[in-house]
């Protein structure tokens, strides 16, 4: 692309940006920008009601068939004045689970971010299909609303946990939830198209439209993680929504792919659904690794450790993704020996993992480290990762895995990896609030909530190691029932107390959040001092983001070279040592 | 933390336990290394006026053994987890006490062959959620589901098996120590999910012999 044309049209479209109305502007929107500020907002929205969620979850297990305090209003079947009935239990966890995955963390970390920052980071005016763009989010929220409209149908909505293991999610009969189950999967339906659009514009984006001189091993790791996460995105999704199909078409049409009385398997189900899974948990996590990584080296003003490690770790967990699906299947039915073999592809993947986390210890190893909000939280997540990494390696070995298989430690290890996510999230939205909304947070505000959020989140979950240990079932409504888990209620008590402290710590950041979007502190342009391309941008960016086309001479983390006077050295800066001419 | 482990009364229990007190000790030793360098960074290479971040972009050779290290360690891992998951899993041994579980919303129908030793015959005697199982004798088990998936599972005999509507699978264990252990189902099954569970009963020889007599026999008739 041509660096005057591009740098015209970057002007031609702000002129023409002041024309357009409030709807093109704030809802029907082509900018990324501001697409990327409407995903973030959806996933906060959703952020609540699947926190709010799992407060009812909480008081269910620490508190066994006592009323909910404030919740007396919720009618029969629902609710019993206050208490919650079994099904219900069931189809809250269903659908925190699937809205914290698919409409918290996924529109957040893959939606917004990806959005607001692939087009800035690499240097471009906007995304190569501005109004795929704009379907994608408007797709996207439509499956949001139907999701939620599956809790006012009657029966309730899905109760069949979010993996929707078949036979019980492939017969009204099996959880008395009809309507509810199929708007589950007609939600999800939508929302793979959504992904889908979204991923086709992510990838065709980085590959076409990178500045002059953003060779691929230039790009930040954000970019490099949101890459591909977008090719996992492309080659997963299909798989589930083809599941999603067949599964719909048991309940409604009268098929049987997975109802074994008409010749179907129910492990068919299982199947597809973890060959899904498994890369959708990277999906989950990659950007956030990329998001750590950019703040790691930007907060301690030093190169970050191994770059080309980093992004060949990730390359590597991606393949290595489609190999591991049967990890969720050991004591399913399936094959023992083909348990063994995914035991082997599991444990291997745990390695760039490793990689990972010794690499982003190298980057603090040396560093002038500012302990700004986002980092704190960046450094929260590594801390997060390493636990559920670690306790990742138990259920890989099979012979353990037989014993925890199911329980909390299944719980604790994928809400450390996954839950784990919010820190990354948190982290991002502290680092880039000033270019996405011109504003800066309030950091004493940012601290507090770190420090509430860092000592109850390991509240809420470490215990849950604990409760594993001792066998606590997942998924059960009142584990009083048990004999051998009696030992253990105070544990469950324990978690709940924290679980609504960290639930109410949140107020810090809502408040911080809003209070800075109008009265915060207006941000420069380069307010941490960071060598990526979005800072180059003025804030509030504009339509068409630069106001010349930027040109690269170097990678996104020279801190402290020792070239410059200043610790940091944008990848925009011309030395005037004919780099350029070299980046091609 | 490992001590809530609920005790072991099965002859495989204690390769699990082995196998899971190795890899606790194993990640709580690199949780506690990397933890205490992270905290040992924060602190020394805190931002401090006059002092320069090193500007290094990373090291080889350190790079290649913090990769070679955890590569070896997982694989003897999972090589030594291969011959005790093939003793649960693949090979049960032989044995002439069998017992068909068939779970349901929300039971376990557990049935004994009665005296001529076949099941699907007139003088099978079935029981609502309860096994009772001699001592040190191995018990083989078809288990099956007649609706959706449940999981048989004894925490205390460190065993677990989904069953899967449509199909018989065999599972296998020996008890060590007579006693009164819970059979809760460890799947998402409905409703009635939690709460579903049963007792296994592990008798001494002559106590089952006594209870076979009582139950077995005479229901046989």
């Amino acid at each position: 692309m041509s660096d005057t044309a591009a740098a015209g049209a970057a002007h031609a479209a702000h002129g023409h940006h002041e024309e357009l109305g409030f709807l093109r502007t704030y809802v029907f929107s082509t900018d990324h920008k501001m697409i990327g500020r409407q995903f973030l907002f959806l996933g906060l929205f959703m952020l609540l009601i699947g926190g709010l969620l799992a407060m009812m979850i909480r008081w269910e297990l620490a508190w066994p068939e006592t009323a909910v305090p404030g919740l007396k209003f919720i009618p029969e079947p629902y609710m019993y004045g206050g208490i919650i009935p079994p099904n219900t239990y069931n189809a809250l966890f269903t659908m925190h689970a699937t809205i914290m995955i698919f409409f918290v963390v996924m529109p957040i970390m893959v939606g917004s971010f990806g959005n607001f920052l692939i087009p800035l980071m690499i240097g471009t005016r906007d995304m190569a299909f501005p109004k795929l763009n704009m379907f994608s989010f408007w797709v996207g929220a439509v499956a949001g609303v139907v999701m939620l409209a599956s809790f006012f149908v009657a029966g309730g909505p899905a109760a069949s946990g979010w993996t929707g293991y078949a036979t019980l999610s492939a017969k009204a009969q099996y959880t008395g939830v009809d309507w509810g189950q199929n708007l589950w999967i007609i939600s999800l339906l939508i929302l793979g198209v959504s992904s889908l659009m979204g991923s086709i514009n992510y990838i065709t984006t980085i590959i076409n439209m990178r500045a002059p001189g953003m060779a691929y091993f230039r790009m930040p790791l954000t970019v490099w993680s949101l890459f591909i996460t977008a090719i996992l995105l492309l080659l997963a999704l299909p798989v589930l929504t083809a599941a999603l199909a067949m599964l719909l078409f048991d309940r409604t049409l009268g098929t049987s792919f997975f109802l074994p009385e008409g010749g179907g398997e129910p492990l068919l189900w299982q199947h597809m659904f973890w060959f899904f899974g498994h890369p959708e948990v990277y999906i989950l996590v990659l950007p956030a690794m990329g998001v750590t990584s950019d703040l790691l080296s930007t907060f301690s003003r030093k190169p970050i450790f191994g770059y080309h490690a980093m992004a060949f770790s990730m390359i590597a967990i991606a393949f290595l993704s489609w190999t591991v699906w049967g990890h969720h299947m050991f004591v399913s039915g399936m094959n023992p020996l083909l348990g063994t073999a995914f035991m082997m592809t599991t444990m291997v993947i745990a390695v760039p993992s490793a990689i990972k986390v010794f690499n982003w210890l190298g980057t603090l190893w040396g560093g002038s480290i500012r302990l700004t909000s986002p980092m704190l939280f960046a450094l929260g997540f590594v801390s997060n990762f390493l636990i559920g990494g670690l306790s990742g390696i138990f259920m890989a070995s099979t012979p353990v895995d037989i014993f925890i298989h199911d329980t909390y430690y299944i719980v604790a290890h994928f809400h450390y990896v996954v839950a784990g996510i919010i820190f990354a999230l948190f982290a991002a939205v502290y680092y880039w609030f000033p270019k996405m909304f011109g504003r800066m947070m309030n950091e004493k505000l940012g601290k507090i909530h770190f420090v509430l959020t860092f000592i109850f989140f390991n509240g809420v979950f470490f215990p849950m190691h604990f409760l594993g240990v001792a066998g606590h079932m997942r998924r059960i409504y009142n584990p009083t029932q048990y004999e051998f888990l009696m030992p253990m209620q105070h544990w469950n008590v324990f978690i709940t107390v924290s679980a609504l402290i960290l639930g109410a710590s949140q107020i810090f950041f809502l408040f911080n959040f809003f209070w800075s979007l109008f009265a915060g502190k207006k941000a420069e342009r380069n307010p941490w001092q960071a060598n990526t391309l979005e800072w180059v941008a003025p804030t509030p960016t504009p339509h068409g983001n630069f106001e010349v086309q930027p040109v690269v001479y170097r990678g996104p983390y020279e801190y402290s070279s020792p070239e410059v006077k200043e610790d940091w050295l944008p990848q925009d800066k011309n030395l005037g040592t004919g780099a350029a001419a070299r980046a091609h | 933390m490992l001590q809530w482990l609920p005790e072991n009364v099965s002859t495989f229990g204690g390769e699990i336990d082995s196998l899971f007190y190795l890899i606790y000790y194993i990640t709580a030793a690199t949780f506690v290394l990397v933890t205490v360098l992270m905290v040992l960074f924060l602190v020394m290479y805190r931002e401090q006026p006059g002092r320069r971040a090193t500007y290094t972009h990373g090291n080889t050779s350190l790079e290649i053994i913090w990769t070679i290290i955890p590569a070896a360690i997982l694989i003897v891992l999972s090589f030594m987890s291969v011959s005790t998951w093939a003793k649960v899993k693949r090979h049960a041994p032989d044995s002439d006490f069998e017992l068909q579980v068939a779970a349901k919303q929300f039971n376990w129908d557990v049935v004994y062959p009665g005296a001529d030793g076949k099941f699907g015959t007139d003088d099978d005697v079935k029981f609502d959620n309860d096994l009772h199982v001699p001592v040190n004798k191995v018990v083989r088990v078809q288990l099956s589901s007649k609706d959706v998936i449940h999981s048989f599972f004894l925490p205390n005999l460190r065993l677990k098996q989904d069953a899967v509507p449509g199909r018989t699978i065999l599972v296998w264990f020996e008890a060590t120590k007579p006693g009164r252990y819970e059979l809760p189902c460890a799947e998402l099954c409905g409703f009635g999910h939690s709460g579903m569970k049963g007792w296994l009963y592990v008798h001494t020889p002559e106590e089952y012999a006594k209870w076979a007599g009582e139950n077995l026999a005479a229901k046989a008739q």
